[in-house]
C-alpha cells in the first residue's frame, strides 16, 4: 500500500476523496458481464474484413473483385475505385482505401462484409490485385536523401511540412558557460499498445439516414466529427451521426485517433444496407494500429562545476511512416521535458518528421515523453558523473521549485520534485547501495508531464451534467471517457464529496454523444483534472440549486446550508435538516414545480503554445521519480528487478488504490519499454505481430512496486488533484538504464534493454 | 458433431461443425460472452475456462474434447442473485480490475490455481498466473486480491 507523505499544511477530513474506493464498474466486469466491441451484436449484423497490401511501396494495377462478390453471404465488396474518396489522420494524407498506390504493408486496398467472419475472409482471398512494386525506403535519413523514392507524389520531399523547433534563450552562452559538456545519441523503437481487447467498430445506418458508430474511441466527440465528413462524402451531409463508447478493453493512446478500418466499416454498413462489425485478429492490431513513435535523438547538455545546468540541446529525427497519425505531433510534448524538467537557462529543440514506407505512429501513454525523457535522464547521470555529482544530488541542485517559470513559460504551481527524490533516495536506501559496480545498482529517472490537462486544440474542455432524482440519488453525465483507468469512479468520488453523500448514490453515465456534452477526449492525463473540475463545478452548482429549495422549507438562510450524509442541515441550527430525497420531492411534487439539474463545462484557463512554442498549455504540472535496483548477471544479461519505487507528485490522491493501479500499471509497461518490448520490422513488415514473438511483462516479470504519494495540493486541482495516467511510465526507462550503468558500468542508449546489449563489448 | 456435457452447473447439449474451438461454441452457440478473445492462439490467457476444474486455453481446445465432461465459465461462478464467489469479491475489492478484458480469465485461471494449491506464496501466485497477460494493472493487485482470498477464504490455515 502506498506510502503518503501529506503536504504540509495537512489534510482535510474528506468522506470520500482518498478513499479506496473500488471501480464502479469493477463488478460487472468481475463477472465478465461487460459489453466490448467484440460482444456487442445487433440484428442483420454483418462482418467485415480488410485485405492488407503485400507490398510496402507499390502501384496497383488492377484489383478484381467480381470473383468475391459472387460468393454467397458475401453483401458489399469495396476499394478505393467504387468508393468516394475519405482521407483521414492529421495532415489528411490517408486515405482510408488506397488506390493507384499502396505505402505500407498495413495499406486497406479493399473490403468486404458477409454474413459471417467466416465467409468475410473467404472473400478476401477472392480478391485479385495487381501490383507493380516500387522502389521502397525504410530508414528517414536515407528518405531525406535527393533520389529517395517519394512516398506522397504530391508532396515535394519526404520531410513533412511539420517543422519543430524550439528556442529558449541563449544556446551559444549556455555552451559558454558550461564547465562539463556531454553529448550523446539515443534510439527509441516501435512499440505497440497491445491492448487486450483487439480494435473494433460497429456502424449502423438508420432509416432516415443517421448513423450510429459502436466503438472503444477514447475520443467520441472527436470521432463524430470525423465521422460526419465522411457522411458527408456519402452525400449524407448534415445526417447525425452519434458515437457510443463500448466498454474498452485497453486504449493508451491507441484509440485518441481515428483511422481508416471505422470509415471502412461506415462504408461497408453504407453500401451493403445493413449493420456491420469489424474487429482485428490480434496479428492485425499488432501490425495494423499504428505504434509509439520511433525516435533517433542526439541531446548535448553542460553544466557548471557547482552542477548548475546551462544548456540542454536535442536534435530529433522521427521515422512518420507512411502516413501522419499523432505520432508525428509527440514533439510538442517532448519539448515539455526538454524545455523544463530541471532548470535550464538556454534550450534548442530540433526535430524532423519524414515519411518512409514503415508502419506509421499514433499516441501513446506518455505522447513522446518517455523518449524524450530517456534521453535526458539518462544523460543527466553521465553528466553528473563528467561533474564529479552524485547523480540523485546533481538533479536536487537542478530540480524544479513551486511558483517557478520557465522558459517554454510553464506556470509551475505544486511542485513536488525535490521530496519526490528525497523519497526515492531513502527508499532504495541509495547513499550506501551507489556506485559499488558490483552488478547491483541503483538509478533514478525524474519526469515532467502535463497534470492540468493540455491546450492542443482550441478548447481542452469537458462538459458534465448532473441530476438528482427523488431518492436522493444523482446521476453524472460526463463527456470524459473511462478506458479502465478509473475516471468513473473518480468522478463520482469528487461529485459525492461535493454533495456530501454516498458514493454509492452517485450514478456516471458517459459513453454517448447524444447524451453527455462534450470532451476533447482521454488524454494527456487529462480526465482527473479536467472531468473532475467539470464535475465538481457542476455539482456545486446542484448543491446551490438545493439549497434554494431547501432554505424555505428548512425556514433558514441559504449560506447557512450545508450538507451532510445525504442531508441538508443549518450551520446555525443542527436540528434543522432534511433528507435530500425530500429535497427533490418536494421540488417536484408542488404546483409550478422544479427540478435539479446542473451543468458545467470546465475548460482549463491555458494557453496553446505560440509560434515560438511558448505558452503554459496546461495549468497543472505532475512530477514524479522513478527508482529501481537491479541487480544484472554478467553472463547472460539478465536484469532482475529487486526493487521499483515510483514516487510521485498527484497534488491530491482522490482515489488511492485506483492511483496505485496506475502507478503499478505504468511501471509494467514502462519496463516492457525498458527491456523487452519492440516492434521488429523487415522492409516495412511487422516481423512479430504476436505475444510470442512480441514480449509484455508477465506475472513472474513484474516486481512488486512501492508507490510513494506526494500530495501537494495544486490550487487549481479538483480537491487539489493532478493528472497522473501517463507518468508512471514516463521515467522508467532512464531509471533502468541508469540501475544498469550503476550496477555494471555499460551504458545502453538504445531501448529495449536486452542482455544481447548488456552481454556485447562496447556501449550501445 | 453433437456433443453433451455439463456447462456450468446444468446438463447441455450442442451441435457443432468438427473444427468448432470451445471459445467459438462457448461464445456463439451458448452466448457466454465472459469468455473473451485476446489472441486465438494460447498466449494471452483470456479465454480461460475450467475444464473438469483444471484451466485450459478454450482458444486452443477444440470443441469435441469437452463431451462428457464438465466446463465451467466465469458465469458459472458465484451464486444466484449476483451473489459473487470470493475471487470475485476480492478482485473487486483490491482494485484488479481496470479494463476488465483479462480479468474473466485471470479469475478462472486464479480460481484453478487455488484449488491445486489453496495457499499460494505470491511467487507460486505469479508463476501459476504466468499464462495470462493483463496489460493495466501490473498484476500487483491481481496477486494481492488472490493472496487475500488465501488468507480469509479457504481452510490453509494462513488466514487471521
Ligand atoms: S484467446 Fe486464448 S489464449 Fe489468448
Ligand atoms: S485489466 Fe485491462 S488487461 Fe487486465
Amino acid at each position: 500500500m502506498a506510502k503518503v507523505l501529506e503536504p504540509k499544511t495537512g489534510r482535510p477530513e474528506y468522506q470520500t476523496v482518498g478513499a479506496r474506493v473500488p471501480k464502479l464498474d469493477a463488478l460487472e466486469k468481475v463477472q465478465g458481464k461487460a459489453t466490448y466491441i467484440h460482444d456487442l451484436k445487433v440484428p442483420r449484423m454483418l462482418y467485415g474484413k480488410i485485405l492488407w497490401s503485400e507490398h510496402a511501396h507499390a502501384r496497383i494495377r488492377k484489383i478484381d473483385t467480381s470473383r468475391a462478390e459472387k460468393l454467397p453471404g458475401v453483401k458489399a465488396v469495396i476499394t478505393g475505385y467504387n468508393t468516394p474518396e475519405i482521407k483521414t489522420g492529421f495532415f489528411k494524407d490517408n486515405p482510408v482505401l488506397k488506390k493507384d498506390k499502396v505505402r505500407q504493408f498495413r495499406d486497406e486496398v479493399a473490403a468486404v462484409a458477409a454474413e459471417s467472419e467466416a465467409i468475410a475472409e473467404e472473400a478476401l482471398g477472392l480478391i485479385d490485385v495487381e501490383y507493380e512494386p516500387l522502389p521502397a525506403v525504410f530508414d528517414p535519413v536515407e528518405a531525406m536523401g535527393k533520389d529517395a523514392p517519394l512516398i506522397h507524389e504530391d508532396k515535394e520531399s519526404n520531410v513533412l511540412k511539420l517543422p519543430w523547433k524550439m528556442v529558449l534563450g541563449d544556446l551559444d552562452e549556455g555552451r559558454r558557460q558550461a564547465d562539463f559538456v556531454v553529448e550523446e545519441s539515443f534510439s527509441m523503437p516501435w512499440v505497440t499498445h497491445c491492448c487486450m481487447g483487439t480494435s473494433g467498430c460497429l456502424a449502423e445506418f438508420h432509416a432516415n439516414g443517421n448513423l450510429t458508430v459502436h466503438s472503444p474511441t477514447q475520443i467520441r466527440y472527436l470521432a463524430q466529427r470525423d465521422f460526419r465528413d465522411a457522411m458527408a462524402a456519402l452525400g449524407l451531409k448534415d445526417k447525425r451521426v452519434q458515437v457510443v463508447t463500448t466498454a474498452i478493453g485497453g486504449a493508451f493512446g491507441s484509440k485518441l485517433d481515428t483511422y481508416p478500418f471505422e470509415f471502412i466499416t461506415i462504408l461497408l454498413a453504407y453500401y451493403a444496407g445493413r449493420p456491420v462489425k469489424l474487429v482485428f485478429s490480434r496479428e492485425e492490431e499488432f501490425f495494423a494500429t499504428p505504434s509509439r513513435q520511433k525516435v533517433e535523438a542526439r541531446i548535448s547538455q553542460g553544466c557548471k562545476k557547482d552542477g548548475h545546468l546551462t544548456f540542454r540541446e536535442v536534435e530529433m529525427v522521427l521515422d512518420n511512416g507512411a502516413y501522419t497519425s499523432w505520432g508525428a505531433t509527440t514533439p510538442s510534448v517532448m519539448m515539455m521535458p526538454i524545455s523544463s524538467l530541471y532548470k535550464v537557462p538556454n534550450v534548442y529543440y530540433k526535430a524532423k518528421c519524414v515519411y518512409t514506407n514503415n508502419i506509421y505512429a499514433t499516441a501513446m501513454r506518455g505522447y513522446g515523453n518517455p523518449q524524450a525523457t530517456f534521453a535526458i535522464e539518462s544523460q543527466m547521470d553521465t553528466l553528473a558523473e563528467q561533474a564529479g555529482i552524485d547523480p540523485l544530488e546533481f538533479r536536487m541542485i537542478n530540480a524544479n521549485t513551486p511558483g517557478e517559470l520557465t522558459p517554454q513559460n510553464f506556470e509551475i504551481g505544486s511542485c513536488g520534485l525535490k521530496e519526490c527524490l528525497e523519497a526515492v533516495r531513502d527508499s532504495l536506501n541509495w547513499d550506501e547501495k551507489k556506485g559499488k559496480q558490483d552488478g547491483r545498482g541503483v538509478g533514478v529517472g525524474s519526469l515532467i508531464h502535463v497534470g492540468g490537462g493540455a491546450r492542443i486544440y482550441k478548447s481542452d474542455g469537458c462538459g458534465t451534467i448532473i441530476k438528482l432524482d427523488d431518492f436522493g440519488k444523482v446521476t453524472v453525465m460526463s463527456g470524459a471517457t473511462d478506458m479502465g483507468q478509473g475516471s468513473d469512479t473518480v468522478i463520482a468520488q469528487i461529485v459525492a464529496e461535493e454533495l456530501g453523500i454516498d458514493v454509492e448514490d452517485v450514478a456516471v453515465a458517459m459513453g454517448n454523444t447524444d447524451m453527455e456534452t462534450w470532451d476533447v477526449g482521454a488524454h494527456a492525463s487529462r480526465t482527473t483534472f479536467v472531468a473532475g473540475n467539470s464535475a465538481l463545478f457542476a455539482a456545486r452548482k446542484a448543491k446551490e440549486q438545493i439549497f434554494e429549495i431547501a432554505a424555505p422549507i428548512l425556514q433558514e438562510p441559504v449560506d447557512a446550508l450545508a450538507i451532510k450524509e445525504g442531508s441538508v442541515y443549518s450551520l446555525n441550527n443542527p436540528e434543522a435538516s432534511m433528507q435530500l430525497a425530500r429535497v427533490l420531492r418536494a421540488a417536484h411534487f408542488k404546483t409550478g414545480g422544479t427540478q435539479i439539474v446542473a451543468s458545467h463545462f470546465y475548460d482549463p484557463p491555458t494557453q496553446m503554445l505560440d509560434k515560438e512554442m511558448k505558452g503554459n498549455f496546461s495549468v497543472a504540472y505532475t512530477y514524479g521519480v522513478h527508482g529501481v535496483e537491479v541487480e544484472v548477471d554478467k553472463e547472460t544479461g539478465h536484469v532482475e528487478i529487486i526493487k521499483y519505487v515510483i514516487a510521485m507528485d498527484v497534488g491530491r490522491a482522490i482515489n488511492m488504490m485506483l492511483l496505485e493501479g496506475q502507478l503499478e500499471g505504468g511501471a509494467a509497461m514502462g519496463l516492457g519499454y525498458s527491456l523487452m518490448e519492440e516492434l521488429h520490422a523487415e522492409k516495412g513488415k511487422i516481423l512479430n505481430p504476436n505475444f510470442l514473438d512480441y514480449k509484455i511483462l508477465t506475472f513472474p516479470d513484474m516486481p512488486e512496486v512501492t508507490s510513494v504519494i506526494v500530495e501537494t495540493e495544486d490550487q487549481f486541482g479538483p480537491f487539489g488533484a493532478k493528472g497522473i495516467g501517463e507518468p508512471p511510465l514516463v521515467g522508467s526507462a532512464p531509471a533502468i538504464a541508469n540501475a544498469i550503468y550503476d550496477a555494471t558500468g555499460k551504458r545502453v542508449r538504445s531501448l529495449p534493454i536486452i542482455p544481447e546489449k548488456l552481454v556485447a563489448q562496447e556501449d550501445e | 458433431m453433437k456433443l453433451s456435457f455439463q456447462l456450468n452447473g446444468d446438463a447441455v447439449t450442442a451441435e457443432v461443425p468438427d473444427h468448432t474451438t470451445l471459445l467459438e461454441m462457448l461464445r456463439d452457440e451458448f452466448e457466454l460472452l465472459g469468455v473473451k478473445e485476446g489472441c486465438g492462439h494460447g498466449e494471452c490467457g483470456s479465454c480461460t475456462v475450467l475444464v473438469d476444474q483444471k484451466s485450459v486455453n478454450s482458444c486452443l481446445m477444440l470443441a469435441a474434447y469437452v463431451n462428457g465432461k464438465n466446463v465451467q465459465t466465469i458465469e458459472g461462478l458465484g451464486g444466484a442473485q449476483g451473489r459473487l464467489d470470493p475471487l470475485q469479491e476480492a478482485f473487486v475489492k483490491h482494485g484488479a480490475v481496470q479494463c476488465g478484458f483479462c480479468t474473466p480469465g485471470m479469475v478462472m485461471s486464479a480460481k484453478a490455481l487455488l484449488a491445486e494449491n489453496p495457499s499460494p506464496s505470491r511467487d507460486e501466485i505469479r508463476w501459476g498466473m504466468a499464462g495470462n497477460l493483463c496489460r493495466c494493472t501490473g498484476y500487483v493487485k491481481i496477486v494481492d486480491a488472490i493472496e487475500s482470498v488465501c488468507k480469509g477464504g479457504c481452510s490453509c490455515g494462513k488466514g487471521s
